[in-house]
């Protein structure tokens, strides 16, 4: 595992203001290195999906720093912090967010080819992404043609196409049955260890058990971190 | 743990001798709840006693094949068609522990659950773990060993769910509403006078 590829230091982000003010986060210290997935859990309204926005640079935060691949996103202009969004972050949501009237292929390149590739140079890396998800045999597909499972792959292909080094899931594993999303997570997974780092929003105990450590939050604090256990074996064999 | 039905149930694919057994039932469950080979032929012996196998062929090694008998092939059809009733009653350390802490005035529930969901949560990833180890886990008997982790995987998640639930049950009462004191009320005894001097108090729980 090499170099810090997300770091947020000492973010808050509050809602309104004065005596009304509500802190969905406050000082939260966050980072996800190059092959780590981190998961986050916590009940609902203690800030998970507001640290994901944040770290991708949806949501600026009131206070605090965000450093993605070295690069301060509070001292990037609007132009350079969409640039950097599309060439460094990967998102997958619960609901795929697939255009419906595009091919597997071309949402998968749609990101490449915005930030001015050449068409078959996109198309090449689109066609990697495709087949690293087991899925290069669906490149001409549309979105409605797939199932929920290979939707999302499309949808995690499409988060790493091009090299992009940070995947931020948010609840991907929401629209699928048990074993389907459990593919999905072992898709993202391989993606982190082939070199990516990842974000993992869950409520799922069973999911978050895919990363290399587990965050709660809890009323926007981080309330504790659960790493992966040791090389001891639970089980009586093996 | 259904070991006699287990047992049974691998007899009616075809005879066996008793080392031969305790493999099989291993390589059906990965190794989980390995048996010892005094295990297989005490269970072999009650099986036989109560007209569910009967010994057959003894080979040149001096292994005798047990074969499984009309009762025994009925009652592995019972087995497999009917519900495993799980045992009730047992008293679940860790509910009783948190029922317990959630009525005691300065006791953070909040940092038990905490703890606990951590220890849960560090399973299941060694769980997760164990189970991608293998190089196929669709393979035959990769699938037998994943299915048997895969129950502890659910067993663990629905620990978490339920500390998960309980947290926020008792987020709903901040001020401990359920603390409770010792109170000042002379228990009402259950049991009629004359018993009651004669218990232990030991024995009375």
């Amino acid at each position: 595992m090499t170099g810090t590829v997300l770091r947020l230091i000492g973010v808050t982000q509050q809602y309104g203001s004065g005596s009304t003010a509500v802190s969905a986060l406050s000082g939260v210290d966050f980072d996800v290195s190059q092959g780590e997935l981190v998961a986050v859990m916590g009940p609902s309204g203690s800030g998970k999906s507001t640290l994901l926005s944040i770290a991708g640079g949806l949501a600026i935060p009131t206070s605090g720093e965000v450093v993605v691949e070295g690069q301060h996103l509070s001292e990037q202009t609007p132009a350079q912090l969409a640039r950097l969004r599309r060439r460094s972050l990967g998102f997958v949501f619960q609901d795929f967010n697939l255009i419906p009237t595009l091919t597997a292929l071309e949402n998968v390149t749609l990101p490449l080819e915005l930030d001015g590739f050449r068409s078959r140079v996109a198309r090449r890396a689109g066609r990697d992404a495709l087949s690293s998800v087991g899925l290069e045999d669906k490149s001409g597909s549309y979105p409605d043609d797939l199932s929920g499972g290979q939707q999302q792959r499309v949808a995690i292909a499409r988060a790493v196409v091009g090299g992009r080094r940070l995947i931020l899931a948010d609840e991907p594993t929401g629209a699928l049955d048990s074993v389907t999303g459990e593919m999905v997570l072992k898709m993202l997974r391989a993606r982190v260890d082939a070199g990516a780092a990842g974000i993992l929003v869950t409520h799922e105990a069973r999911h978050a058990a895919f990363a290399d450590r587990i965050v709660f939050l809890r009323d926007g604090r981080i309330v504790d971190e659960s790493r992966r256990a040791g090389a001891d074996s639970l089980l009586a064999a093996r | 743990m259904s070991v006699r039905q287990s047992l049974l149930a691998i007899l009616d694919q075809g005879p066996c001798y008793g080392y031969q057994l305790r493999a099989e039932f291993d390589r059906r469950t990965g190794s989980t709840w390995p048996l010892n080979v005094g295990q297989i032929y005490n269970t072999l012996d009650r099986l036989e006693r109560d007209g569910l196998v009967e010994k057959g062929a003894v080979d040149e090694h001096g292994h005798v094949y047990w074969e499984i008998t009309d009762a025994g092939a009925a009652e592995v059809r019972d087995w497999l068609a009917s519900p495993v009733q799980r045992a009730q009653g047992t008293r679940d350390e860790l509910a009783i522990k948190l029922a317990v802490a959630a009525t005691l005035p300065g006791v953070d529930v909040a940092d038990i659950i905490q703890t606990q969901r951590r220890s849960s949560l560090a399973q299941l990833q060694e769980l997760n773990r164990a189970k991608y180890a293998g190089a196929n886990p669709d393979g035959p008997e990769e699938l037998a060993w994943s299915l048997v982790v895969d129950s502890m995987i659910f067993s663990a998640e629905a620990e978490v769910r339920w500390l998960d639930h309980s947290e926020q049950r008792l987020a709903l009462h901040p001020h401990h509403a359920m603390a409770l004191e010792l109170s000042t009320d002379k228990p009402k005894r259950g049991r009629p006078a004359k018993a009651e001097v004669s218990v232990a108090p030991e024995k009375a729980r």
